[in-house]
């Protein structure tokens, strides 16, 4: 079973659309924990893998309303609250002259909160991963995709993993241990 | 099939059988490729990870050399300035705005096509921006810095630049949020920041494609921490690809925004000729007409001393072309009207602004950018005119020098004839600003020539995913 030193074991793939079927499949036979790396997003992989879909925009979305917050508050409280001016007859505070600001303050707090979710959600940065050293692994940011099943997921075996793997059209089969390289 | 192959141009000819091969089954059918010659992915990587693996020419080296120095020379007018005050420029008692806030507009206008092309052509699902978003993104990123430093001269006293931000002080002041100046600092600052991080959440994929590919230690250790530790995992991609369209969305009504309260400097105002609710509209046109001619200014230069013609194309240029035909004319829509409305409200120092305008001091500087503005973009109704280099590299100097003076003519016209004939003036320019200008293109440039030396210039990740054969087949049916 578990070899306790492997890490993962890789596939790599060249042709999009034996990949796309391929990651049905290895969500079909039910694992996990397993990453298909692609030199650039292919559309509709990550459903066939069965990613759920991201809180990220909940998070930009809490970012805008308090970018709005923000700016309502900071202009009505200078304004009219804490230091009151009298400008030319101008009201303390208004929506109307308000309207820029608050606009601003909620596409820059969305921009940042949308900017670090993003990142906090995939876990990044991080400088080292596991693979990295391994040269096919490299080509998935170049022109192949590599498929990864790791030895964390429940079903993952040494040798029917790779079977599975070479079942379903990969080449380069091989594991990788943790450490090893 | 064969009328479409003769209208092929010269340089596109010798790409064999570019239709039959380029076309996958999702492509329409008759669509120019995006990129020709038909490379395989790890050409179009190694293609642009050559740039900045490869040896620093000579020709790089003198053209640096150059802007380097006009940059250094700006920055010594600019601490000049600072030094003695902004009396060494041209300013006088009616004409309070110069150079120092038309190359502020300029510049921010400069800035939008590349926000345009990132954003705004993304939600329209425009595969062409692909080869030029880069590039675009990093112009609008250099264009705002050169603009922020023309605003932070104007104050005046630039060491109290942080005035301008609300912070608590001993004098328990607050900003005036009812004034458009303090408007245009959240704006501006808000599109630099967000323009920054757009740009380099676009760069990261590549950054990792770099750190994988590049040779030399320190350049791999340099992009591998610029990277992120990016793998490419489909989860990632997942969370990215939402993160980019959620940039795309908000940088949409941004880039809009920006412009239209750089014009809320003048529109709210009441002098005449800039207290007109046309400004806002007018001065996006105006920006992304200006930011457009940039683009291509630096794209036909940076193809031809790059090789990177197969990426960035006649159909680039062509679109861009239409473009820029498309926002002069809604420029030229904005001056004839603003000078019918000006004529028609009956308001005597409207039209009288608008008459010396036409007429007065300053005409040659009115006509000067009709003619950039207007007339010379109708050329491109023409197809063989918008893909014939010199004409396009022309035009687009052209609209640039018009531009200029659009912003010059705003500014100059309405303020040296104030109500009172008392009180009329002219105003030019000193050489220091004359030389502050030329620095900003020189820190520009320098940026520029940077950038495209030591950094993905064009998004390599993104030019995958619209090639023949990127994506699944049958997905796109399943739509």
């Amino acid at each position: 079973m578990n070899n306790d030193k492997s890490f993962a074991i890789l596939g790599n793939f060249t042709d999009v659309n034996v990949l796309f079927h391929a990651a049905e499949k290895v969500r079909d036979s039910g694992y996990h924990d397993f990453d298909i790396f692609t030199p650039y997003p292919v559309h509709g992989l990550d459903k066939a893998m069965g990613v759920k879909r991201t809180i990220l925009p909940y998070i930009s979305f809490f970012g805008g309303i308090s970018g709005l917050a923000s700016a309502v508050l900071l202009m009505w409280w200078t304004g009219a609250d804490n230091y009151k001016l009298n400008i030319g007859g101008k009201p303390f505070f208004a929506v109307e002259f308000g309207m820029p600001v608050m606009f601003e303050l909620t596409i820059l707090l969305t921009a940042l909160f949308t900017f670090v979710g993003m990142w906090g959600l995939c876990k990044l940065p991080r400088w080292y991963h596991e693979l990295q050293h391994d040269e096919g692994f490299q080509r998935a940011c170049d022109d192949q995709f590599v498929v990864a099943i790791f030895s964390t997921d429940k079903r993952f075996s040494a040798d029917t993993t790779k079977k599975l793997l070479s079942d379903i059209g990969a080449s380069d089969i091989r594991l990788v241990e943790s450490g090893a390289i | 099939m064969s009328a479409t192959t003769a209208a092929i141009p010269d340089d596109m000819q010798n790409v064999s059988g570019y239709m039959a091969e380029a076309m996958s089954p999702n492509e329409e059918p008759f669509r120019e490729p995006l990129i020709l010659g038909n490379p395989s992915m790890h050409d179009v990587s190694r293609k642009i990870i050559d740039i900045i693996e490869g040896k620093v020419t000579g020709k790089y080296l003198a053209t640096l050399a150059v802007t380097a120095t006009l940059a250094i020379w700006g920055i010594i007018c600019t601490g000049y300035t600072i030094v003695t005050g902004i009396g060494v420029w041209g300013l006088n008692n009616p004409v309070a705005w110069g150079w120092d806030i038309t190359d502020f507009v300029f510049w921010i206008g400069i800035g939008h096509a590349g926000t345009l092309i990132s954003a705004i052509l993304f939600l329209f699902r425009q595969k062409w921006r692909t080869a030029i978003n880069r590039s675009a993104e990093a112009m609008t990123i250099f264009a705002v810095i050169c603009a922020l430093l023309m605003v932070l001269m104007h104050t005046g006293r630039p060491w109290f630049a942080y005035w301008l931000f609300p912070y608590p002080n001993q004098m328990l002041m607050w900003i005036n949020f009812r004034s458009p100046l303090v408007w245009d600092v959240f704006a501006v600052n808000t599109y630099f920041t967000v323009s920054l991080l757009f740009w380099f959440t676009g760069l990261v994929p590549d950054f990792a494609t770099a750190r994988n590919m590049v040779k030399n230690s320190v350049a791999k250790k340099i992009y591998h921490f610029f990277s992120l530790g990016w793998t490419g995992s489909t989860r990632h991609w997942h969370i990215y690809e939402l993160a980019y369209l959620i940039f795309a969305a908000i940088s949409t009504p941004l880039v809009l925004s920006v412009h239209s309260v750089v014009s809320f400097d003048f529109a709210t105002s009441v002098i005449p000729g800039w207290h007109t609710t046309i400004f806002p509209p007018y001065f996006v046109a105006g920006a992304i007409f200006s930011g457009f001619a940039m683009v291509m200014t630096l794209l036909i230069i940076a193809r031809e001393i790059l090789n990177l013609k197969d990426f960035i194309t006649l159909k680039h240029l062509d679109n861009m072309s239409k473009i820029i035909l498309a926002t002069g004319m809604m420029v030229g829509y904005a001056y004839s009207m603003e000078l019918f409305i000006a004529w028609y409200s009956k308001n005597t120092y409207e039209w009288a602004t608008f008459y010396n305008r036409l007429t007065g001091d300053y005409a040659w500087a009115y006509w000067t950018m009709v003619s950039c503005n207007v007339i010379s973009p109708q050329i491109f109704w023409f197809k063989k005119m918008r893909r014939t280099i010199p004409v396009m590299f022309i035009m687009s100097i052209f609209v640039n020098i018009g531009m200029w003076f659009e912003r010059f003519t705003i500014i100059a016209t309405s303020l040296h004839h104030d109500y009172l004939p008392s009180s009329w003036g002219y105003y030019s320019p000193t050489w220091v600003e004359i030389s502050i200008f030329i620095g900003t293109f020189g820190i520009f440039l320098t940026l520029f020539l940077l950038f495209a030396k030591f950094v993905p210039m064009i998004a390599i990740a993104e030019i995958k995913g619209v090639m023949p054969n990127a994506q699944p087949h049958h997905h796109e049916e399943s739509h």
